[in-house]
């Protein structure tokens, strides 16, 4: 196993995992740019963008990007977020110059207009189609009610109406504002051979011109609060909570992460015991969402709405306790054991160890092997939890509910 | 990439079945005990679930909090369903730990103790998953057209209903236990950092008191089939189609297999064409293989918006017709390419492993190595889809929708309103 880094002369970083035992390579375009970088007026276009990438460069049509991809027997996807967008395909070893290839060629998209009214017809059918789905736009609203006016508070997908406003000039001035090789890295792990890599994406990348795009990382004012959504037709209810949590370059991140597991893990911790060995809710458990700048942690809660009330003074209740009594070292010890099991079970996947390199860069530019990681969660300790705990009050949070109860109230 | 498959059958009927992948760090096992759902009396729907919830809550030495807290001490990730022939228990861990983790497994399968004081929070755990099902649109069309297809005992889902599970008592678990749970027809299947001939020691000192119980029997309900709207106030319309296929058993399955991955393998596939790259009429459009023991199915997915429904399920539908017509070569040569490519990274994965030489074993009573499974890949050619495409033309098909308006549908001579 090997860690090789270069960075191109126009900025752009290449950081590689390379294991000359692996079966399958995985690369990614990993880029800083999100939700958070758009403005109202053209909310959804980094994610509308992401479709864009595959509809084509001046070298390749939309179907053909996709007949490669195929071809080459990839699994291939990309994603949006907050503040990133991820472009990745795995592939048998064989095929590293030509995924190299593609995948440096469609960073370069033409955004043409037929493919471009097309593909908005497919974004407008995603945003229904998680109209449908629970949380029913409950997340979009916690983020806003929970960020307030700053810029994570802003939807990923955006709305029919800013998604239908759009225009290829409008993404294509957003594109050439975000997607500087600076503000890119690519990634890679598995079997690779590195030098290849380099040459390959100087000559494909090389040309990119480098400028230096902006984003405010300033601290998110957190609120607070109680919103109910009506969803006369949903069957369930569903319960968010945001509190405030550490951010990407807190090092308490790390004991925050094994809190969030003591606590709310989907097997044995706090949330499991209190509601779901009890089947007082269908689903329960919590998570840290990290930003440059800004972090939060999510509880969610799904149960009957019958059940809704009762479950909200109980989740209150419990995180009151746990701030008074803290928890306790046996708890620390279980939730250790099941990390150490479930980073070796990730490294053993290339496309997981891409992902967590590609992901490290975006938030802090650094590396950490599998040992390293390993280490860190395993060095937590009972006091770095309380300090957490203490740092980032569950209790003190934004609490969005959406489903059929009218009348549900924050718990006393 | 070698691949050893070693099995061993036992006194008593287990078979453990296993590969090891001396490349990795970890190890999982995917447990199949033939107590599934379709062993449910009518009255008793969601028994199999019940019992396979109760096994979990106290065995062997521990109560319900040390059992899961013994299986996060040696960090296993578990899981457990029941199904329609089997109820599964999985784990992956740490290699080391996999003898210990059967260790427990062996106590939920043979000496569950269960405790009455843990029968009503099982009993609402079991609710909280029939209640799930309501959200979730895509699957309770789905869930509607596999009962349609294959009738109401192959095609059911193993929830039940809140008044059949309401009426289970701790006796009917004792008694469903007491016939089903058994070795005789159990598989452990074992993938990852392992040494056989030490786990088979193992396994059969766990399991060596266990004894054979007679076979149940088993009873079918016809399928309905037909053309069926559910009405929902959805901002899509969800629409789930069925044909007839071949079960994962049958020497045309690699043929029907390779033609539906034409249909809807990858990106290029026929379907994220026709459906979503030119129309742009939907996010998510599919189409999958369905396996039953001794039949199949194809099923297809679409959600689209209400207004552009009838054109998804018309364009759907053509797509599947034409291909009665044939496969091109090219569409062949990817095919091979994504189906060798998905074999390769499902190597990387012992808990992938575990669960499909499970299957394979369930299904056929062996394993298909990957050399095997290539050679089929590696055979198959337009000609010989072709022809299995010509006598197998996709035809009389089922569909539920689900959404507000139901939508016309001639194929089979029926047009398609509420049932």
């Amino acid at each position: 196993m090997e860690y090789r880094q270069h960075r191109l002369k126009n900025g752009l970083n290449i950081l590689a995992e390379c294991n000359p035992q692996a079966y399958t390579s995985a690369f990614g375009f990993f880029v800083r740019t999100g939700a958070r970088d758009e403005t109202s007026e053209i909310s959804g276009v980094s994610h509308f963008l992401e479709h864009m990438v595959f509809k084509g460069t001046p070298n390749r049509s939309a179907a053909q990007v996709n007949l490669e991809l195929d071809e080459m027997g990839s699994s291939s996807n990309a994603r949006t977020g907050e503040e990133s967008t991820i472009y990745h395909a795995a592939v048998l070893p064989e095929f590293q110059g030509q995924v190299v290839e593609l995948l440096s060629d469609i960073m370069r998209p033409s955004l043409r207009i037929d493919d471009f009214e097309t593909e908005k017809q497919v974004i407008i059918e995603e945003i229904k189609m998680y109209d449908d789905q629970p949380p029913y736009g409950g997340y979009e609203r916690m983020m806003s009610e929970f960020f307030g006016n700053h810029p994570l508070g802003q939807s990923v997908l955006g709305t029919v109406d800013s998604v239908s406003g759009l225009t290829p000039e409008s993404m294509m001035s957003y594109f050439k504002e975000r997607y500087s090789p600076s503000n890119i890295c690519f990634a890679g792990a598995g079997k690779i051979d590195f030098d290849k890599l380099v040459e390959d994406l100087d000559q494909h990348c090389g040309a990119w011109t480098p400028f230096s795009p902006e984003r405010s990382t300033k601290p998110a004012d957190y609120r607070t609060g109680f919103v109910s959504m009506h969803k006369p037709n949903s069957h369930q209810q569903y319960i968010l909570q945001m509190a405030a949590g550490p951010s990407s370059e807190q090092e308490i991140r790390f004991a925050t992460a094994v809190m969030s597991s003591i606590i709310g893990d989907d097997s044995g911790s706090r949330l499991y015991w209190e509601f779901l060995d009890s089947g007082l809710a269908e689903s329960a458990g919590m998570g840290g969402y990290d930003y440059q700048g800004s972090g939060a942690i999510m509880s969610f809660i799904c149960c009957s709405p019958e059940q809704a009330q009762e479950n909200l003074g109980r989740l209150a209740k419990l995180q009151q306790k746990i701030r008074k009594e803290g928890i306790t070292q046996k708890e620390l010890n279980l939730a250790k054991r099941k990390i150490a099991s479930h980073i070796v079970l990730a490294s053993e996947r290339t496309n997981s160890r891409m992902f967590s390199i590609g992901a490290q860069w975006l938030s802090e530019e650094s590396f950490k092997t599998v040992a390293e990681i390993a280490a860190i969660y395993e060095s937590v300790t009972l006091d770095q939890i309380h300090e957490a705990l203490e740092a980032f009050p569950l209790d003190q949070n934004m609490t969005v509910t959406v489903g059929p109860c009218e009348n549900l109230a924050a718990p006393n | 990439m070698e691949q050893q498959i070693f099995h061993h059958t036992y006194e008593n009927g287990i078979t453990l079945v296993a590969q090891p992948m001396p490349w990795l760090e970890s190890a999982a096992f995917s447990i199949a005990v033939p107590a599934g759902c379709r062993y449910d009396a009518l009255s008793q729907r969601g028994i199999a679930n019940f019992v396979c919830e109760m096994v979990q809550r106290g065995c062997g030495d521990l109560n319900s909090r040390e059992f899961i807290e013994a299986l996060e001490s040696l960090g296993v990730d578990y899981s457990s369903s029941a199904s329609l022939y089997n109820t599964n228990f999985g784990g992956a861990m740490q290699a080391a730990q996999l003898h210990d983790a059967l260790r427990i497994y062996a106590d939920v399968l043979q000496r569950p103790a269960f405790p009455e004081d843990q029968l009503e929070d099982g009993r609402l755990v079991c609710f909280q998953e029939i209640a799930s099902l309501g959200d979730d649109l895509a699957q309770r069309a789905l869930q509607k057209l596999r009962t349609n297809f294959y009738g109401s005992i192959d095609g059911r889902n193993c929830e039940g209903t809140l008044e059949t599970v309401q009426s289970i008592t701790l006796d009917d678990i004792r008694n469903f236990y007491d016939r089903h749970y058994r070795p005789n027809g159990l598989i452990i299947a074992c993938a990852g950092k392992l040494e056989f001939d030490s786990l088979k020691a193992h396994v059969g000192e766990l399991f060596q008191n266990w004894h054979p119980k007679p076979d149940p029997t088993v009873t079918t309900e016809p399928a309905t089939h037909g053309v069926e709207h559910i009405v929902h106030e959805s901002e899509q319309t969800h629409i789930a189609i069925a044909y007839p296929g071949v079960p994962y058993s049958h020497e045309n399955y690699y043929l029907n297999r390779g033609a539906i991955g034409v249909l809807s393998g990858g990106m290029s596939s026929r379907l994220f064409t026709e459906v979503r790259e030119k129309r742009g009429l939907c996010y998510t459009v599919f189409a999958s293989c369905h396996t039953l023991k001794d039949k199949g199915a194809v099923l297809c997915y679409s959600g689209t918006t209400n207004e552009r429904a009838q054109e998804t399920l018309d364009v759907i539908i053509e797509e599947l017709q034409k291909m009665a017509l044939g496969i091109k070569e090219d569409e062949l040569r990817r095919l091979k390419v994504q189906i060798r490519s998905g074999m390769v990274m499902q190597q990387e994965s012992c808990r992938g492993r575990a669960g499909s030489i499970a299957g394979d074993w369930f299904h056929l009573g062996r394993v298909r190595t990957l050399d095997e499974v290539n050679q089929k890949i590696n055979e198959l050619t337009v000609e010989s889809i072709n022809e299995y495409l010509a006598a197998n033309p996709p035809q009389s098909f089922d569909i539920v929708t689900l959404g507000p308006q139901p939508l016309e549908f001639e194929a089979n001579g029926i047009s398609a309103t509420q049932a």
